[in-house]
């Protein structure tokens, strides 16, 4: 699904240049649920962020799902971005004005699809999550667990081939951070790909996969015994 | 490009963002109607000023006399020049190529009486041909003509004002007014666009006057009018012409410049003209101001909704939103408030403007109005800077990175 081989980023800062991945080679298979970890400054997130094609890389190949992503320009990232990838973050990035309904189909409206038919497919992913009395609330209306479960509604919505996760629980406490965990190992068994950005060791063991990074490099990549969340929940 | 699905996404942008959206709308609606009532005020202070000057026949000159201030010919200095009948008729026997009217006229102030009622009025001692230079417009009756000049009647030419200060309801035609005890028939009433001065004035023919006076023959006053289609160059030779032919028939020296008085009433408009001008540009200036400052407050709330939308905008982005979509989200929604609001601010201000009517005449302000292309195409501009001034900010809003935009603070 994911083959990345050889991907060096750096970023200017000032006269220094900062080598943040110094050669990566990372794949993942279709229906893996990985974690990666690793401390702040270990280029977890600049990985995540290439990935998603929210940042560009500058030396190496990238392959999403058999295409070449290359020759990135805004429209064509946009265009990737809403057909394979569908984002999950730290602080939800909800549209304030926005009811749980509309946020949900959102992704939807960018890739065309009637209104009508966008709320249907909306309303029943926001019952996938269980919030499907909560579609009229307001962000402000919900509880954390309850946006980041909206959030992944909408990642959810555009039916993307993976689904980027940055810190997902990361702004939650620890009863609700596994409830989302729960969600998202449910979605991962019905053959999501997922890659999850974390520095939570015990999230982290919620995955099928380990990846560490340190300074840039990968210095731990294995396979782990699942813990299913549901048996905290 | 229309696409109802947009438009919905931007009436709920529209509705969730109140403030916002009333700031923006409110600023445009402000600067055009500041725009519109101005640029009418202005034009209002226009009108005003062509009546109060424009009203009298602008090719006219008008010859009045002093007292010389050089010996010549053996005459002493300081000596009184007097025009007399035989000038006017020299007058017209010399300058038939550029004269087109001429009458004396001759002043006195009297108290005027009919009844009871009583008042002073200056009289005016004219010939027929002086209706041209006033502009004088008849209302009853007729104006005077050469039988009231030849047989020296007491006929009397009563302005409006006159007629409602003495006669009151009673209408004037026919009856008698004293003027200084002498018995005067009122044979017609006339007005005058120039204003209440020039309502209450009494014409009488210049003989009639000389005759009150002891037979005199003498005039103050003449009034001339060269023909219009001479121009005002050529009149300016012809008010040469006349000053020196003047000057020798009553043997003043030809260097004094004194004794003999020309007003060229043409030149006088022509300056009140170039004040009219100026006094264009100014309101002119005044509204671009205006408009400018109605520009930069678009630009700057615009500048501030991209800015508080950069958040919102990296989402769109990181769930697929192109730049050219984010672009024309923004674009459309503020060429949307802005028209509408510009729109309503062009129509309060026409409204108010058309029902100011002529309360303002005691600010100098008369009939202001903006005619409609004017306030339409201010209100175009306003629209098309709103949009400019809205896609910078869009535009470098939607090539910021969705992950620069997504960071936490």
């Amino acid at each position: 699904m994911i083959n990345i081989e050889n991907l060096h980023k750096s970023y200017k800062m000032g006269s220094n240049t900062l080598h943040v991945l110094k050669g990566i080679d990372f794949k993942v298979e279709e229906g893996e649920l990985v974690a990666i970890m690793g401390s702040s400054g270990s280029g977890k997130s600049t990985l995540l962020n290439i990935v998603g094609m929210l940042d560009l890389l500058d030396e190496g190949q990238y392959t999403l799902d058999g295409v070449i992503i290359k020759d990135l320009d805004e429209t064509k990232a946009a265009r990737y971005r809403n057909k394979f990838l569908g984002f999950i973050f730290q602080s939800f990035n909800l549209i304030n004005y926005k009811n749980a309904l509309e946020n949900v189909s959102l992704p939807l409206y960018y890739q065309g699809i009637k209104r009508k038919e966008r709320q249907e497919v909306a309303l029943s992913y926001l019952e996938r999550v269980g919030l499907k009395d909560w579609a009229t609330h307001l962000p402000s209306e919900l509880s954390g667990g309850q946006k980041q479960r909206v959030a992944i509604a909408r990642a959810m919505a555009a039916r993307p081939k993976v689904l980027l996760a940055d810190e997902p629980t990361g702004a939650l406490d620890t009863t609700t951070s596994y409830e989302v965990m729960d969600l998202i190992q449910k979605i991962n068994e019905e053959g999501k790909t997922i890659l999850v950005v974390t520095h939570e060791e015990d999230i982290a063991k919620m995955c099928k996969r380990i990846v560490r990074l340190k300074d840039g490099v990968i210095v731990e990549d294995k396979k782990v015994n699942q813990v299913l969340a549901s048996n905290y929940v | 490009m229309f696409s109802l699905d947009r438009w919905q996404e931007i009436f709920q942008t529209i509705a969730k963002n109140k403030l916002r959206t009333f700031l923006s709308g409110f600023t445009v609606a402000l600067g055009i109607f500041i725009f519109i009532i101005l640029f009418g005020f202005g034009n209002g202070l226009k009108n005003t000023f062509k009546e109060e000057f424009l009203d009298d026949a602008t090719n006219t000159l008008r010859l009045f006399t002093g007292k010389t201030s050089k010996a010549y010919k053996g005459f002493k200095t300081n000596r009184q020049i007097e025009f007399k009948n035989s000038d006017i008729e020299d007058i017209k026997l010399n300058f038939p190529f550029y004269l087109q009217y001429i009458t004396p006229r001759i002043t006195r102030y009297a108290t005027s009486s009919y009844k009871n009622e009583s008042n002073r009025y200056p009289t005016q001692g004219v010939s027929p041909s002086h209706q041209y230079f006033e502009k004088t417009i008849m209302m009853n009756g007729r104006y005077l003509n050469t039988n009231d000049i030849n047989n020296k009647t007491k006929n009397a030419v009563i302005g409006r004002l006159v007629a409602r200060d003495l006669f009151k309801q009673e209408k004037p035609l026919g009856k008698y007014i004293s003027l200084e005890g002498v018995a005067f028939k009122v044979i017609g009433v006339f007005q005058d666009e120039g204003g209440d001065n020039e309502e209450r004035v009494i014409f009488i023919p210049y003989t009639t006057r000389q005759l009150l006076e002891k037979s005199t023959d003498k005039i103050d006053q003449i009034l001339v009018s060269f023909k219009p289609e001479l121009g005002s160059k050529i009149a300016l030779i012809f008010e040469k012409k006349l000053r020196l032919f003047l000057k020798s028939k009553k043997s003043i020296d030809p260097k004094d410049s004194k004794g003999i008085y020309i007003r060229n009433v043409a030149q006088r408009a022509s300056q009140n003209d170039q004040f009219a001008s100026v006094l264009q540009y100014i309101v002119t200036f005044v509204g671009l101001g205006t408009l400018i400052a109605g520009i930069i407050g678009i630009s700057n709330i615009m500048v501030f909704v991209v800015k508080e939308r950069t958040k919102e905008l990296g989402v769109r982005k990181a769930l697929g939103a192109t730049p050219r979509s984010v672009i024309a989200m923004i674009l459309q929604e503020s060429i949307f408030i802005t028209t509408l609001s510009g729109v309503i601010g062009m129509i309060i201000a026409i409204f108010i403007l058309r029902n100011l009517g002529d309360t303002l005449d005691k600010f100098f302000i008369r009939d202001p109005y903006v005619d409609l292309s004017t306030a339409i195409f201010s209100t175009f501009i306003l629209i098309i800077f709103g949009a400019i001034a809205g896609y910078i900010p869009a535009k470098r809003a939607a090539s910021i990175k969705p992950i620069v935009a997504l960071r936490d603070e």
